[in-house]
């Protein structure tokens, strides 16, 4: 079910603005790859990318190929919402839809593209998505309460909850943690590490022990300046980044010196 | 020159209290209604010496004196920052007051006025051959109700449509021409509302020509601008991370407006809407002209005079027959539903807003 990601020259623009420039990346199925950066050098705007989440703001685009098992997303004819069901993505701060319980935000991705499913269907789906993100022992019981009565961890994980309901080959993770406390953060990351095993998973985080502690690989980008481009420095597996890096620049900002 | 509080040794400031004192001194609780009616007393008696004692004289000078003298006071006791509050208060206070003072005053008359034929006989009879007393409002009040509802009918799709397009799909020169129109229209007057849809019947039912619909659409030129910009500020304010996340899940962009963003912001679109019907529902003049009157019942408004509640007791008042006072009160009657009717739908409104409404717990 879990498929690869290949990036190669991809240039990313917001309008004539060009925001990443040249990323050449491979992603590997059912691994985890954390992509790290100072603020502002294009890691989320790379992320959206994947899912064609980038385009929904007026006058982004993206050039070059990025491809999802060899087929190009960005050929002609792709439907970006085909790509958006094989690729999930979580974002920065939890966003479960206020006016749908708990219940049916889990299956807000069928709900919302009027797919038929028979009851027992969708609630062994609700429960196989609960426990998936770590969410079923808390709310079994109030599954009909809106998500928004949850707290914010707990709302984050339903996204999660709500992001595997789809069932995705991909999930993207932008700064899943970062309104986060450290218990609910520990929870996302054990999740992260079950994912795993059924999704390739892309996370961009600012956190460098979150890197460290949860992906196998991990890329790092940088800005030269304001106004410039950002672009990808290297990537290469979590251990060696995070010990022994090719470049003075990651060396510098996984070991805190700058950024 | 600005100058840091905390540099201002504690006993620098004379008769203010400190800055950095933790307790102040206050006015007790009593003192505020006591100056209130000390104010009342000094310029009711004034007033009396003086043998120039008017209401609204007293009511002024009664204000202008508590508002200064909790001011001084206050700011003998208190300090200048407490002062100011208590001042502001009292300003703040006034101007409601005075804000609430005509609406209460045209409640008070209307209910005083219409109650006398507020009965059963003006709900359920016209007034077809009614001289004198006796005859309703029936008619007219069915004829409010369907031009209404007709043009609520017409309004309500293209200005929800409209405005989804504005916020959704708009951008570059198309959308700031509509939105410019939009708030054309906002501000056309009513009366040329009601010409523009006799000019625009008169092309095909030719010179005179009085129908329900035409009211209808006059009151939709009206309403539609109303029911854009509701919509549209209530569209405005459905978080962007919310569309997000549906598309995230795949969902398309129209099923995401039918299914997350208005329901979302259906309570305040509802609300909205609901306002907006109320806002034309008690236009006189574009149905003076388009929809004119008539005694009898008419309940098909494509064919000929139908009559509505402002309209009915505009002529009621302004032409009344012989002997004047049934005519009087029907009209005061006609006024009355149809306040009433505008107050249901505002308490519909906050029911609609208060049951969609995305619930927190």
């Amino acid at each position: 079910m879990t498929k690869a990601i290949t990036a190669s020259d991809l240039n990313i623009y917001y309008g004539s603005f060009l925001a990443v420039e040249g990323v050449n990346m491979d992603i590997l199925p059912k691994s985890v790859t954390a992509l790290i950066g100072p603020s502002g050098c294009g890691k989320s705007t790379y992320l959206r990318s994947i899912n064609r989440m980038h385009e929904v703001i007026p006058g982004a685009r993206v050039e070059g190929v990025l491809e999802l098992d060899g087929k190009n997303l960005y050929g002609p004819g792709v439907d970006p919402v085909g790509v958006r069901r094989q690729i999930g993505m979580v974002f920065q701060r939890p966003n479960p839809f206020p006016t749908m319980s708990i219940y049916d935000n889990v299956i807000a991705g069928q709900r919302l593209n009027n797919k038929k499913m028979r009851k027992d269907a969708t609630d062994t789906l609700v429960e196989q998505s609960l426990r998936g993100a770590n969410l079923w022992n808390e709310v079994k019981d109030r599954l009909d309460k809106p998500g928004s009565s949850l707290s914010g961890g707990q709302q984050q994980r339903l996204c999660i909850a709500r992001a595997i309901a789809v069932q995705p080959d991909v999930l993207l993770m932008d700064e899943p943690c970062s309104a986060l406390d450290p218990i609910s953060t520990l929870a996302i990351e054990d999740l992260i590490n079950e994912l795993k095993t059924e999704y390739t998973i892309v996370i961009v985080t600012h956190n460098m022990q979150q890197a460290a502690r949860v992906s196998d690989f991990t890329g790092f980008f940088n800005i030269e300046g304001t106004g410039k481009p950002g672009h990808l420095v290297e990537m290469d597996e979590t251990k060696t980044i995070f010990s022994q890096p090719r470049e003075k620049a990651t060396e510098d900002y996984v070991s805190g010196r700058f950024g | 020159m600005s100058v840091d509080t905390n540099l201002i040794p504690d006993d620098a400031v004379g008769s203010e209290p400190s800055p950095r004192a933790l307790v102040r001194a206050e006015l007790p609780r009593w003192a505020q209604p006591a100056v209130f009616g000390g104010s009342l007393v000094v310029v009711g008696a004034l007033l009396a010496l003086a043998g120039a004692f008017s209401i609204g004289l007293f009511v002024f000078l009664a204000a202008v004196l508590f508002a200064v003298a909790t001011y001084l006071l206050s700011r003998f006791v208190e300090g200048g920052r407490k002062a100011t509050d208590r001042l502001v208060t009292i300003v703040v206070t006034t101007a409601f007051l005075i804000a609430l003072a005509p609406l209460v005053s045209v409640v008070i008359t209307v209910v005083g006025n219409g109650l006398a034929r507020f009965d059963a006989e003006f709900f359920s009879s016209s007034m077809r051959g009614v001289v004198g007393e006796g005859g309703g409002g029936y008619h007219a009040i069915m004829g409010t109700l369907i031009i209404t509802a007709l043009a609520a009918l017409m309004s309500i799709p293209v200005g929800l449509l409209t405005a989804i397009y504005l916020v959704e799909y708009g951008k570059g020169r198309l959308a700031r021409a509509i939105t410019f129109f939009v708030d054309v229209m906002t501000g056309i007057p009513s009366i040329v509302a009601g010409l523009f849809a006799f000019a625009l019947f008169a092309l095909f039912f030719g010179p005179g020509v009085r129908m329900g619909f035409a009211g209808a659409v006059a009151l939709s030129v009206l309403m539609i601008p109303v029911v854009v910009r509701a919509t549209e500020e209530m569209l405005k304010i459905v978080p962007n991370e919310l569309r997000e996340a549906a598309y995230a899940l795949g969902t398309p962009k129209w099923r995401t407006i039918t299914k997350v963003v208005i329901p979302t912001s259906i309570a305040g679109i509802a609300s909205g809407i609901t306002l907006a019907i109320a806002r034309v529902i008690g236009e006189t003049a574009p149905l003076l002209i388009i929809a004119g009157l008539t005694t009898a019942l008419n309940f098909n408004p494509f064919d000929g005079r139908m009559a509505t509640l402002p309209v009915f007791a505009y002529t009621s008042y302004a032409a009344p027959g012989v002997p004047r006072e049934p005519y009087l009160d029907r009209a005061w009657a006609a006024a009355l539903v149809l306040i009433i009717i505008v107050l249901v739908l505002n308490l519909v409104a906050r029911l609609i807003a208060r049951v969609f409404a995305p619930k927190t717990r």
